[in-house]
């Protein structure tokens, strides 16, 4: 079976975002830039379900910028077989990157497909859920355990309040949630034979897809910065505070 | 071979994130324990980080000076107890046979020595010979086809867990200076050889060095190094030009450290109302600290690229090694000072720099001892 997983190029995760003077985005210049850390994930699992000898091929898809070749060398490097990157400088927005990928799943006809839960700069969490729309496919998304069967695939699930197992037939779209795995460190040889590795590349017209924007955005601000706090007299003036300045209660 | 710029930076972010995760939280339990962790140890190994400087050719990553410097720089931002755990394998327990070692014993033991199943040690330094190392007092006698070693070395770095052991000893009796040393590769199991009780050391706890003893140890003429007499102590010499640079690249990596967590603490620590960041008298500290350790970096990548280019850089890796360990040991004591009394004060972990950095103005070349190799290669230059 072919695995296929996906391989987002996203702000590292150590990097303190900064909103641009304009508004318009996030500073992404100079900016150190890594796999998505659900992923991450996603790759260990499926290269850890082919040391088992569940899978024979994992391949790695990325969507975006000529530059997402690196991520895809990541992948290789933690034991991806072969990297598909969809380039295009189109602003992203999951819709877009589903129809790139449902055009990826046409082509190689995975027999299991595993991306992160979420990415973490726009934190949509849709990809995955379009993904399993357009192919038609069944979906098991927040996966914290995956047992790969013949024909299908037993995914236990985080959901609110405890943990729900489903039996998925399979070709089926499962999503990772944090601790499905701990992904391991790249080995420095493996490093330098992912260079060797090989990586496809197709714009989204040779996929036949449209992947521009559906959604507009008009403005990117910070997050408002906590005031410092202080310190009140009484209860008498705490509750007048809380009633009259923040509203809080009536 | 040298790497593209993509493959090495990803090698460089890896480690990055291995020291950053892995081996900065075990900082202070390695120091208590004087033991690295064994699992990290395992880590180590299946990263290929025993093999950073063994040619491709015997299964290691064959990385040049640069890159092997580069890769120092970042283990630097840990305890240099880390670093020694493969640092042995990486430089002088590795490179004799690398740069001087038959095909053979290439061919024999470098395989195993860059995953790491064999860990190596350089047993140069001996109680009456220790700057003055061409005088070394092992022997290594003709006995039909085999050599009968005997003598003591001290302060050998991983000794305790070597599995194989670079050993320099005199063949030529008649010679007392460099001209009759030879090297020999010699097997921790071989009947005669023992280990001392484990130093108590100042700092790099977690780094082991004991003294080895040869007994009457037996090994055949195969295990000679480069078969051939009395040109080890000119292999020494080579090995040692290597580990210069690479001690003064682990330097400027704590350094950096060191500027990093100085600067941090000196913006969030507050006295007569305001941060100490913003007294003079404390940037001047951070000022020089920084500007010390940008010119020790700038000396080391340039004599790393000089040295890949081919050329001899032995006086200019002495004069990096002198200049990189002098300035480490500077910026620690202006951690120490900048944090306060929280510098001395064990939790904090500067104190436990400023110990570990002393050892690099000390072996692989005291610093005096770097001085006259720059001063002597001046003075042959000039006359
Ligand atoms: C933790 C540790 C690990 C070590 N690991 C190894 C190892 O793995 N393998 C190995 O072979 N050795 C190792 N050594 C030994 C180390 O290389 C020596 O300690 C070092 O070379 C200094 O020799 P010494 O201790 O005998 O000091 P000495 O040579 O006695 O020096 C004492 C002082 O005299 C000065 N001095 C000596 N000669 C001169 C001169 N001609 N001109 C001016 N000043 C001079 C020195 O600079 C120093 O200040 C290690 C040492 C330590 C502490
Ligand atoms: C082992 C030990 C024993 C001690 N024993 C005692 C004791 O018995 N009794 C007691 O009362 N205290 C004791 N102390 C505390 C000691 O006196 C303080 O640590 C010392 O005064 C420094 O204060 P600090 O640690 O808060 O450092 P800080 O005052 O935070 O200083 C940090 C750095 O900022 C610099 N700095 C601060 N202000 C300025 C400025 N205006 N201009 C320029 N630079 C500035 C300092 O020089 C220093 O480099 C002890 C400390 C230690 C480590």
């Amino acid at each position: 079976m072919k695995i296929l997983v996906t391989a987002k190029r996203v702000v590292d995760y150590n990097v303190n975002i900064r909103v641009l003077a304009d508004q318009s985005g996030v500073d992404l210049n100079n900016v150190k830039m890594s796999v998505n850390p659900f992923d991450e994930i996603a790759i260990e699992e499926a290269v850890r379900l082919k040391e088992a000898g569940k899978a024979e091929e994992v391949i790695v898809v990325s969507v975006g910028v000529s530059q997402c070749q690196e991520q895809l060398r990541t992948a290789l490097a933690l034991g991806a077989d072969r990297g598909i990157l969809v380039e295009t400088d189109e602003a992203l927005q999951p819709l877009g990157i589903a129809k790139a990928l449902k055009a990826v799943i046409d082509k190689e006809a995975p027999g299991l497909i595993i991306t992160g839960k979420q990415a973490i700069d726009g934190d949509n969490s849709q990809t995955g859920q379009m993904l399993a729309a357009l192919a038609g496919l069944a979906q098991a998304t927040f996966a914290s355990e995956i047992d790969l069967g013949e024909d299908s695939a037993t995914v236990t699930r985080e959901i609110d309040g405890g943990l729900e197992t489903i039996t998925v037939k399979l070709p089926a779209i499962v999503t990772t949630d944090l601790r499905l795995n701990e992904p391991r460190y790249a080995s420095l040889p493996n490093i330098m034979k992912a260079k060797k590795k090989p990586i496809d590349i197709f714009t989204p017209a040779d996929l036949g897809v449209d992947v521009s924007p559906r959604v507009k955005t008009l403005k990117v601000e910070p997050p408002a910065e906590r005031a410092a706090g202080i310190k009140v007299e009484s209860v008498e003036v705490l509750v007048d505070k809380l009633r009259n300045e923040a509203k809080v209660i009536s | 071979m040298a790497l593209d710029s993509d493959t090495l930076q990803q090698l460089l972010d890896t480690l990055t994130r291995f020291v950053n995760e892995r081996l900065r939280p075990l900082e202070s339990k390695t120091a208590a324990d004087d033991r690295i962790p064994q699992e990290v140890v395992e880590e180590m190994k299946a990263l290929g980080l025993f093999g950073l400087t063994i040619p491709e050719a015997y299964g290691g990553l064959g990385l040049n000076m640069q890159e092997e410097a580069a890769v120092a720089r970042v283990f630097g931002r840990t305890s240099p107890a880390f670093r020694s755990a493969f640092g042995t394998n990486v430089g002088i327990g590795s490179q004799s046979l690398v740069i001087d070692g038959t095909e053979d014993q290439k061919q024999f033991y470098l395989p195993k020595m860059a995953t790491g199943e064999i860990v190596g040690s350089f047993c140069l330094s001996e109680p009456e010979a220790g700057s003055d190392a061409a005088s070394v007092r092992t022997t290594a006698v003709k006995d039909g086809d085999d050599y009968l070693i005997n003598g003591t070395k001290r302060y050998i770095t991983n000794a305790p867990w070597a599995d194989l052991f670079t050993v320099f000893a005199r063949t030529d009796a008649s010679v007392k200076g460099a001209r009759g040393v030879s090297a020999f590769l010699v097997d921790r199991k071989t009947p005669g050889v023992s280990l001392g009780v484990p130093y108590r050391k100042m700092g790099q706890q977690g780094a082991p060095v004991c003294d080895v003893i040869f007994e009457d140890v037996r090994v055949p003429a195969e295990k000679l190094l480069g078969g051939a007499e009395n040109v080890g102590f000119i292999t020494a010499m080579k090995v040692l030009d290597k580990g210069r640079l690479h001690i003064s690249a682990i330097s400027v990596g704590v350094a950096e450290r060191l500027i990093e967590d100085a600067t941090k603490y000196a913006i969030e620590r507050k006295q007569f109302n305001q941060p100490i960041a913003e007294f003079q008298l404390v940037q001047a500290m951070l000022a020089d600290s920084q500007t010390e350790m940008y010119a020790a970096a700038c000396m080391v990548e340039e004599t790393a690229r000089r040295r890949d280019a081919g050329e001899a850089v032995n006086a200019l890796a002495a004069s990096c090694k002198l200049f990189a360990t002098e300035m480490v040991g500077r910026v620690a004591d202006r951690a120490v000072q900048i944090f306060g009394g929280a510098g001395y004060i064990e939790d904090y972990g500067i104190e436990r720099f400023y110990r570990d950095v002393r050892l690099f103005r000390i072996y692989e070349g005291t610093s005096q001892i770097q001085q006259t190799v720059i001063a002597k290669d001046m003075i042959k230059r000039f006359s």
